[in-house]
């Protein structure tokens, strides 16, 4: 075996609870290559690259840096082995400066006391080298723009002396041209000999930028191959590995009256005049990249943010939902994006949760009917297949795909006729996927008007009677089913 | 670690059969604060042999019969996630609002304690309406109504203690009325453990300090349950300075000097986290007795009191070690 491995990571696995996270997962780097690591979500990329930046610890497996097998055992030992990460949400300290947050582990050269001038001097020479002489050391990082907080991050892993930089979706939040100057920089941290780890969905990328490609799926390692020998269908076929139809359960859903119609709805600068509708046992897809307004849009329509303008009917009468409470109360439901921070309460019973937003049926006077809420939850949740322990078990003792149906049963509880499900398999498991599937699919034929928004375009493929594409709070386009293909997705989500 | 394989079995989510079993170790967990009582109560007999005696008892009883009702008080907002600095305060509003009424206006008694209870109502709701809907953490809210309380208690007496008549407040102190305070106490006990059990606020509340994106995503106005946490705990404040009014038949405007943080000290070492979403009303009560008790064996064995405060530091911080070990373990079994 030739040793010209940067980085070496053999057999991982990691377990989470009862879900396989990662499998005897393999990944090697060269000294000097762009090496492109991809999957759809759920696959296991962002663990990976987390046991690698030492934020989690293996459970399993070899990481041998430099022909040295090491052990990481926090992310300070991964940066003093050499190896950075950039993250998607920047590790920035906003009112710091410039030249501190690149030096912010290693703010005081000599002595004791912090010598500006030359902090200063060296973060200018830092900035200097990718082309950015003109970003100040002295102001705040909050002041930047994303673009140019991605270069002090950049610097900030070139000032640790890393080897290895790996970046998760640096694209995701940078305009054409940014992702045009970010490239070059990639560029010339290669000619450096700076090893990069490239995660992104978008394939385009990949295939400009990449040395070689490898793909993961379902926390297995599938493939490692050079980019230049395969083509872009034959990556999506390793990708995806299966047939989509047996993953989407068929569904009888009778399309009926209009239930929801939104006009020209602003919200801050995220959302810019959307209009869309959703007719009775109907699923309608929101596609678009992350941070497209997406959220944002459904937020304001629930009445958990304030709209600015715009017009909601809802069953032909205008409504304008002050409150969750509001809108609960109209039978409007909204799983949120995060299961963990918006949708369950972690430490408390699966029976609470299940129950959370339907409490004025299992109560009188404020008097909860004990009884007749156990009864309830488990019939509920055996409607659901989910499975568990007891229903007074904590809701994290459950693995993400059960905990998701959790989220999900809560609103099945409140008699919605027409939910929002924000990234409904975010994290969850294939087989799980598919039982959420089934419950979404279940609600449209009860006669339920769905929002499904999804950053995966084979779920919005699958799953939508029709799909509404957003990009930066515009809707650029809707597609019907019969011309639904991720071609044409991309297309109107990057606005090519 | 000799319990390994329970810890696989329970991984396995699906597993029905481990929740039923009789585990000696989840008892002992689930029941550390008791745990921890009985075992001062034991020691304390050891030690002192007028510990045991009817009239110690009562006085203990007599004593923490306000400590308890603060430390429910404090417990509900702490739930929340947030935390009650002035009830201390409170403790004094009440014993000089409710003595001052019957002194000087010579207003029944009974009266004047229901008047002193809306006062800590109206001032923890003015607290509560700085945290919801003024967005004030509730360290800070509660800090600002704690100095404002504490010197509206100064004004109303002029600093000087309120002697009280005889035949008055001192009625809910009578051995002929079999301790009425004792009554009152254990009925509340009792009366905040069902709602923190049987109702939705109980429920909500705690579903709060867990969550509270969640909780409002899931459609309820949490801000108004956040808001009545804190004017449950000045109600109960109020009326425990009553009660400690009613004991020494004297108003004072330092009735209550410190015991936010023993209130506080109570709900953690009853397993209270001050995240919030997670605590007992009885194990507050427990954890609030077995401050008191720890005064009280002291006092017996003739500790002076400065050395008291130095010792009760220190069980403080090895009950909630216990609780810190037995949680880890918890998680872990």
């Amino acid at each position: 075996m030739q040793n010209d491995c940067v980085v070496e990571m053999m057999n991982i696995s990691k377990n989470f609870g009862g879900v396989k996270a990662l499998q005897d997962v393999m990944l090697k780097v060269k000294k000097g290559e762009i090496h492109a690591l991809i999957g759809e979500n759920g696959a296991g990329k962002s663990t990976l690259m987390k046991i690698l930046a030492g934020a989690y610890q293996k459970d399993k497996g070899q990481i041998i840096i430099d022909g040295q097998e090491v052990k990481i055992t926090s992310p300070k030992s991964a940066m003093d082995l050499g190896v950075s990460v950039i993250y998607q949400e920047f590790m920035l300290a906003p009112d710091l400066t410039v030249a501190e947050n690149i030096f912010i582990d290693n703010l005081v050269n000599h002595g004791m006391f912090l010598n500006w001038k030359d902090l200063r001097a060296r973060a200018k020479e830092q900035l200097s080298k990718l082309g950015f002489g003109d970003i100040d050391p002295d102001v705040k990082v909050g002041t930047l723009s994303v673009a140019r907080q991605q270069i002090v991050e950049i610097c900030k892993c070139l000032a640790r002396k890393s080897k290895v930089i790996v970046f998760d979706e640096p694209t995701a939040v940078l305009t054409f041209s940014e992702i045009k100057k970010l490239f070059s920089i990639i560029r010339q941290l290669k000619e450096d000999g700076v090893s990069i780890i490239y995660i992104s969905h978008r394939l385009e990328e990949l295939f400009e930028l990449s040395d070689n490609i490898t793909v993961l799926k379902d926390g297995k390692y599938i493939d490692t191959v050079p980019t230049a020998s395969i083509t872009k269908e034959e990556l999506v076929a390793k990708m995806v590995g299966r047939q989509i139809m047996q993953l989407f359960p068929e569904r009888q859903a009778k399309i009926g009256d209009e239930i929801l119609r939104v006009e020209h709805l602003h919200v801050g600068d995220m959302v810019t005049d959307v209009s869309f509708s959703v007719r009775s046992g109907e699923v309608v897809g929101f596609s678009g990249l992350v941070g497209a307004g997406r959220t944002e849009a459904m937020r304001a329509i629930f009445g958990a943010d304030k709209k600015d303008s715009g017009k909601i009917l809802y069953f032909g009468k205008e409504v304008n939902f002050k409150s969750p409470k509001q809108a609960i109360k109209n039978g409007f439901g909204f799983l949120p994006e995060d299961r963990k921070a918006q949708g369950l309460l972690l430490e408390q019973s699966i029976r609470v949760n299940a129950t959370l937003a339907s409490m004025r049926k299992i109560k009188k006077f404020d008097i909860i009917g004990h009884k007749k809420e156990k009864d309830y939850v488990k019939q509920l949740l055996s409607s659901i297949s989910t499975k568990y322990g007891s229903i007074e078990d904590n809701a994290n003792s459950l693995s993400g795909g059960n905990q998701q149906k959790i989220a999900l049963a809560k609103w099945l509880a409140a008699d919605c006729k027409c939910i929002v499900f924000d990234e409904p398999t975010r994290g969850v498991d294939v087989g799980a996927k598919t039982e959420i599937y089934k419950i979404i699919n279940r609600l449209a034929e009860e006669g339920v008007g769905i929002i499904m928004i999804s950053s995966e375009m084979t779920e919005i493929i699958g799953m939508c009677d029709r799909a509404i594409v957003m990009r930066q709070g515009v809707v650029t386009g809707e597609i019907n089913k019969s011309e639904l293909s991720e071609n044409n997705l991309i297309k109107l989500a990057m606005g090519v | 670690m000799s319990n390994e394989p329970i810890r696989n079995l329970n991984n396995g989510m699906s597993d029905i059969n481990s929740t039923k079993k009789f585990s000696f170790t989840k008892l002992l967990i689930d029941n550390n604060t008791y745990i921890i009582l009985l075992i001062l109560i034991i020691v304390s007999s050891l030690l002192s042999s007028t510990f045991l005696t009817p009239i110690n008892i009562r006085n203990i009883a007599l004593q923490q019969a306000g400590p308890v009702l603060v430390a429910i008080g404090m417990l509900f907002v702490i739930l929340t996630g947030g935390i009650d600095l002035s009830v201390g305060s409170l403790m004094a509003v009440g014993a000089s609002v409710s003595s001052l009424l019957i002194k000087d206006l010579g207003m029944n008694f009974i009266l004047a304690i229901l008047i002193a209870m809306v006062v800590g109502l109206i001032f923890g709701l003015f607290t509560g309406i700085l945290v919801s809907y003024g967005n004030f953490q509730g360290f800070v809210a509660s800090l600002a109504t704690m100095t404002i309380a504490s010197g509206v208690a100064f004004v109303l007496t002029n600093g000087t203690p309120v002697i009280l008549p005889a035949g008055t407040l001192d009625n809910i102190v009578d051995k002929k009325f079999f301790f009425p305070i004792i009554i009152i106490a254990a009925l509340l006990i009792i009366l905040f453990t069902l709602i923190q059990r049987y109702t939705g606020w109980g429920r909500i509340v705690i579903a709060i300090g867990s969550n509270p994106t969640a909780v409002q995503l899931a459609g309820i106005q949490t801000k108004r349950y956040i808001m009545s946490t804190y004017a449950v705990s000045g109600l109960l404040a109020a009326l425990a300075g009553v009660f400690i009014a009613a004991r020494s038949a004297t108003g004072s405007a330092t009735i209550g000097t410190g015991q936010e943080l023993d209130a506080i000290a109570a709900c953690v070492i009853g397993g209270a986290s001050l995240a919030g979403g997670k605590g007992f009303v009885i194990k507050a009560v427990a954890g609030a007795l077995i401050l008191g008790l720890i005064g009280n064996i002291m006092n017996l064995m003739a500790v002076p009191s400065y050395p008291q405060d130095i010792i009760k530091g220190f069980i403080i911080i090895a009950a909630v070690f216990l609780q810190i070990f037995t949680s880890k373990s918890e998680k872990a079994v």
